[in-house]
């Protein structure tokens, strides 16, 4: 059943191809009836799960017998807890984009092709296949920026394509080598993660792969494809980059980079770690003199994903389990924090620059908006209560253990968001609320179309998404912990000396 | 063997040398004084039936036969090999039909036949001479087609320029292949890699190894030896450029992995890094790091879409050197897959340039600008073609470069030795997604149509154009199919 996530998204994307109506409205019907169907598949096809950890097969076809190429889906806890995360956001993203009018038949097609590939990539077991659906991503995330982005939307979108290729590139030599080296019989993950590499060969295709992949999750210093990108990005682009696509990345170095390559792993541990804090620490406090209330987030996110990174090299049960939850935390708050600015704030004010946005009030004139914004900051902040906390407080845990002063470090990066969240706060909805409102911005306030009802269920969507997780982590934990002590994982302990 | 036999096998190329005389005739003698138009279409509809009649020969009649001198070597593999080039040869004479360069209607598409049997003598060979013989045959043909639009002074250029380029190539390949047979007293691939025996190959081998090569790095537009072709692709009429950049060239990838894969087996050497050894495979390696280089980079500063498809392909030339460095069966089978496909890409590429040229009469970036406004299926055709010359999954080219780079991984035997070539290759094909992405720019997001087009198309380019991007879709979806062919036949010649 969860294979039908994918095929029904690229289904939609043949739907609205073979459309003959050009009406917005039908389009968008269709990619919310497509990213619905998609969320119906992901819920059942996580029940067939095996609840032990192992990773259960879902569609296992020969594709390629010459190579030993299979079509070979299947999911385990930690692809469980990422389709989740996708089906909701692209449901979320739909409904935050129901405002686009302009080729909005294109659009949608490009979105859903995009969503399809992320699937896609959670769902392959097949290195090959794994790649296809990475590589397959690329193309529509750059048309989606290109055509309906704002502010340098062709760098921006051409910056992250080639950002995007140069790693799947550096992925591509590490698996055909990695596929070489095993005797070029499969390109079966479950198979060439029992196999035991040279370390000649692990310390430079460990880095190759896993820095491949982790451009995407915002890795310093290769993260300056995502504040431009994210900026821009039209809103429900932005909410999928931040919210799905960086975690393609963050994914593929756990599943592909460290269970392939576990004494490569070993080996650029401490490095990496370190790279993870200077990307929380300098995110954040990059975050915190931003003019653009998009480039806050943008940075915000680096430095979130840092957290996922850092708790990836931990090496331990508490820290990559942490790792996993943030990513998909962080994937509903940024999507949240996104939709505000994009959205809520700039469609209708159509300025995202700090100080023009303090003259209006938008406290007062968006109640939705700003409550809506304190409720995500609070939970990007870390509050208790959200995803966030539980995922960050895990991940210190994790790092204290082994890196004690990269935690305190962290710690540091956790304390700067405060700041800058609390800035935009303060600066974007409630500056100068108690003070006589000067009559022009009473007069633009009264302009602003008000909040309407698809933008309010994304957004309690997300929030609700956000709680239930922080209230209850073991709504998602329960699967991701026995999968993190599936064989799969077996030879990263053995490096992390548990 | 009787005449009459060799008759029989030569079949498929009798009819394609009888449809070239046939059309002659036709277009001298009755089609005289009939409209272009009509001599057009009567004439394409007729080389299309003779190269339907060389298929039918090809299926029904042919069988695997090796004279003893190699004369004439058919097996699975010249049979697939033939197969797409006629397929090529029709679509490129359906790309003429509708055109408007020439009054020579007649003479034009005689000459693309006879470069058909060329190609088709270039793929069942494994003798020297006669591989001389069809690679000038070929290359004669080609640069009359090039410099066949009379009233066009660029056409002029390029013919002069290829044919000078090319005669020269010639030549040292002829010498070439002169110092082979000096050498080692034998005409036949199989004899002059046998007798050459093995150890260290002779310093005169390699001065000869190199000689032969330059004439078939010409051929295949493989830097250094890449200059004709910018102005080849941007000064030909479009067919003649659709033409050398697809059928030709798979015609020369095939003869000369054939040549220094059979002929050469004892000098092959290493590539790998720290682990040199002269031979051909060290300079293949050399011209495909050189290639994927210079080809992406020049591409990069291209305004005009057909300049930038010929530094593509300069650099695609690369790729394919990268596979044919496997020295190994699947290396061969990877050269000649993404061979196959990257000429049923450039194909439609260039009917698409074709189309777009032939309504604004221009085939600038600019020309492009809008363009998914003004036809949709078209546009999404070429994204499909330049997506694929990314290699962007899941399309052919994707597939093929994989293959490619796999197989050249594969061939040094566990050492991964030529890690750095693939390195290379990797990284400039990352390059080359920003000129790519800049074409498909004009296309999708730029959405004012600088020009609105008029012109009148060839009617039956929207066809090519639609039944290659099914290809190359369905090649990229399921390699198998064409895999599952090559691979057996491969192992069965002995590559």
């Amino acid at each position: 059943m969860l294979a039908w996530t994918l095929y029904s998204s690229f289904l939609g994307v043949l739907v609205l191809m073979f459309m003959r109506s050009t009406s917005a409205v039908g389009a968008r019907k269709v990619a919310l009836f497509t990213t619905l169907a998609g969320t119906v598949f992901a819920l059942g096809g996580v029940q067939q799960l095996d609840p032990g950890g192992e990773v259960t097969v879902v569609t296992r076809i020969a594709w390629v017998p010459a190579l030993g190429i299979d079509f070979f889906l299947g999911a385990d806890g930690i692809s469980a807890t990422l389709v989740l995360l996708t089906s909701l956001a692209s449901v979320v993203g739909v409904l935050f984009s129901w405002n686009i009018e302009h080729r909005a038949r294109e659009f949608f097609a490009f979105y859903l092709a995009l969503i399809g590939g992320v699937y896609g990539v959670f769902l392959s077991f097949d290195l090959f296949l794994l790649f296809v659906f990475y590589e397959i991503a690329i193309i529509p995330k750059y048309f989606i920026i290109a055509i309906w982005g704002s502010t340098r939307k062709e760098y921006g979108a051409m910056k992250l394509a080639l950002y995007s290729f140069v790693g799947s590139a550096m992925v591509l030599v590490g698996l055909i080598g990695a596929y070489v080296l095993a005797g070029s019989a499969t390109f079966n993950l479950l198979e060439l993660a029992r196999h035991d590499y040279p370390m000649s060969f692990q310390v430079w295709a460990f880095p190759m792969v896993f820095v491949g992949f982790t451009i995407l999750a915002g890795l310093w210093p290769f993260h300056t494809w995502a504040p431009t990108g994210h900026v821009a990005a039209p809103t429900a682009a932005s909410m999928l980059l931040a919210g799905v696509v960086m975690k393609l990345g963050a994914y593929g170095g756990l599943r592909v980079a460290m269970t392939l390559f576990p004494q490569g792993l070993d080996y650029w541990r401490d490095i990496v770690a370190v790279l993870a804090v200077i990307g929380i620490v300098y995110g954040a406090m990059v975050a915190l003199t931003q003019r653009d209330f998009k480039f806050v987030i943008g940075y915000s996110s680096v430095s979130h994903m840092g957290f996922v990174l850092l708790g990836l090299m931990t090496l331990s049960e508490v820290g990559l389990s942490g790792a996993v939850l943030q990513m998909f935390s962080h994937g509903v708050i940024a999507g949240l924090l996104f939709a505000v600015v994009g959205r809520m704030v700039y469609d209708r004010t159509h300025t995202r620059v700090l100080s023009e946005l303090e003259v209006m009030r938008l406290g007062r004139a968006l109640p939705f908006a700003g409550s809506t914004f304190v409720v995500a900051g609070l939970a990007s902040m870390g509050m208790p209560g959200f995803s966030g906390f539980v995922a960050e407080l895990k991940i210190l845990i994790g790092a204290w253990q082994t890196f004690p002063t990269l935690a305190v470090l962290a710690g540091l990066g956790i304390l700067i968001g405060v700041a800058y969240t609390l800035r935009v706060i303060q600066k974007g909805f409630f500056s100068g609320l108690t003070q006589e409102s000067p009559p022009d911005a009473a007069g633009t306030a009264a302009t602003l179309e008000p909040i309407t009802v698809p933008e309010r269920v994304g957004a309690v969507l997300l929030i609700g998404a956000s709680l239930a997780v922080g209230l209850y982590p073991r709504l998602l934990l329960d699967w991701i912990v026995p999968s993190l002590n599936s064989p799969l994982f077996s030879r990263i302990w053995s490096q992390g000396g548990m | 063997m009787s005449y009459t036999s060799l008759l029989v096998l030569l079949l498929p190329e009798v009819m394609v040398t009888a449809g070239a005389l046939v059309v002659l005739a036709m277009d001298l003698g009755s089609l005289r004084r009939e409209a272009n138009a009509t001599r057009h279409v009567t004439l394409a509809w007729v080389s299309t039936a003779f190269c339907l009649a060389a298929v039918f020969c090809l299926i029904a009649f042919g069988r695997p036969v090796r004279m003893d001198s190699s004369m004439l070597v058919l097996d699975r593999l010249s049979l697939l090999m033939k197969l797409a080039m006629l397929a090529l040869t029709v679509m490129t004479v359906w790309m003429t039909s509708g055109t408007h360069f020439t009054r020579h209607v007649g003479e034009y598409y005689a000459i693309l036949l006879l470069a058909t049997v060329g190609m088709m003598f270039l793929v069942s060979t494994e003798h020297l001479l006669m591989i001389f013989v069809a690679l000038e045959l070929l290359s004669l043909s080609l640069y009359i087609l090039t410099a066949f639009d009379k009233s066009d002074v660029r056409a002029a250029e390029a013919g002069l320029k290829y044919f000078l380029f090319g005669g020269m190539a010639a030549a040292f390949t002829l010498f070439g292949l002169s110092l082979v047979y000096g050498l080692s007293g034998q005409l036949s691939l199989a004899g002059v890699a046998a007798h050459l025996g093995h150890g260290a190959a002779s310093p005169l081998l390699l001065v000869a190894l190199v000689m032969a090569l330059v004439g078939f790095g010409f051929k295949v537009a493989a830097a250094p030896f890449h200059l004709w072709a910018p102005d080849t692709y941007q000064g030909a009429p479009l067919p003649t450029a659709a033409f050398v950049a697809s059928g030709s060239k798979v015609a020369s990838f095939f003869i000369l992995a054939k040549v220094v894969m059979l002929g050469f087996a004892s000098a092959a050497g290493d590539g790998g890094y720290g682990a040199f050894v002269a031979g051909w495979i060290p300079l293949v390696a050399v011209a495909a790091a050189l290639s994927v280089i210079l080809g992406n980079l020049a591409a990069l500063a291209q305004s005009s879409v057909r300049r930038l498809l010929a530094y593509s392909a300069v650099a695609q030339a690369g790729y394919i050197l990268v596979g044919l460095a496997g020295n190994s069966p699947a290396g061969m089978a990877s050269v000649l897959y993404y061979a196959v496909t990257y000429a049923l890409t450039i194909m439609g590429a260039f009917g698409v340039v074709g189309w777009v040229q032939a309504q604004t009469g221009r085939d600038d970036m600019a020309a492009f600008a809008g363009l998914s406004r003004r036809a949709p299926v078209i546009s999404f055709c070429m994204l499909i073609f330049l997506l694929s010359l990314a290699g962007i999954p899941p399309l052919a080219g994707f597939f093929g470069k994989f293959y490619l780079f796999t197989a050249a991984l594969e061939g040094s035997q566990g050492n991964l030795g030529l890690l750095w070539l693939v390195i290379l290759a990797v990284a400039m094909s990352a390059v080359s997604l920003y000129y790519y992405l800049k074409i498909l720019k004009q296309i999708y997001v730029v959405e004012t149509p600088a020009i609105a087009g008029a012109g009148e198309v060839p009617p039956a380019l929207p066809v090519i154009i639609g039944i290659t991007a099914a290809t190359v879709i369905v090649f990229g979806c399921l390699p198998g199919l064409l895999l599952d062919r090559l691979l057996p036949a491969v192992r069965a010649a002995g590559l």
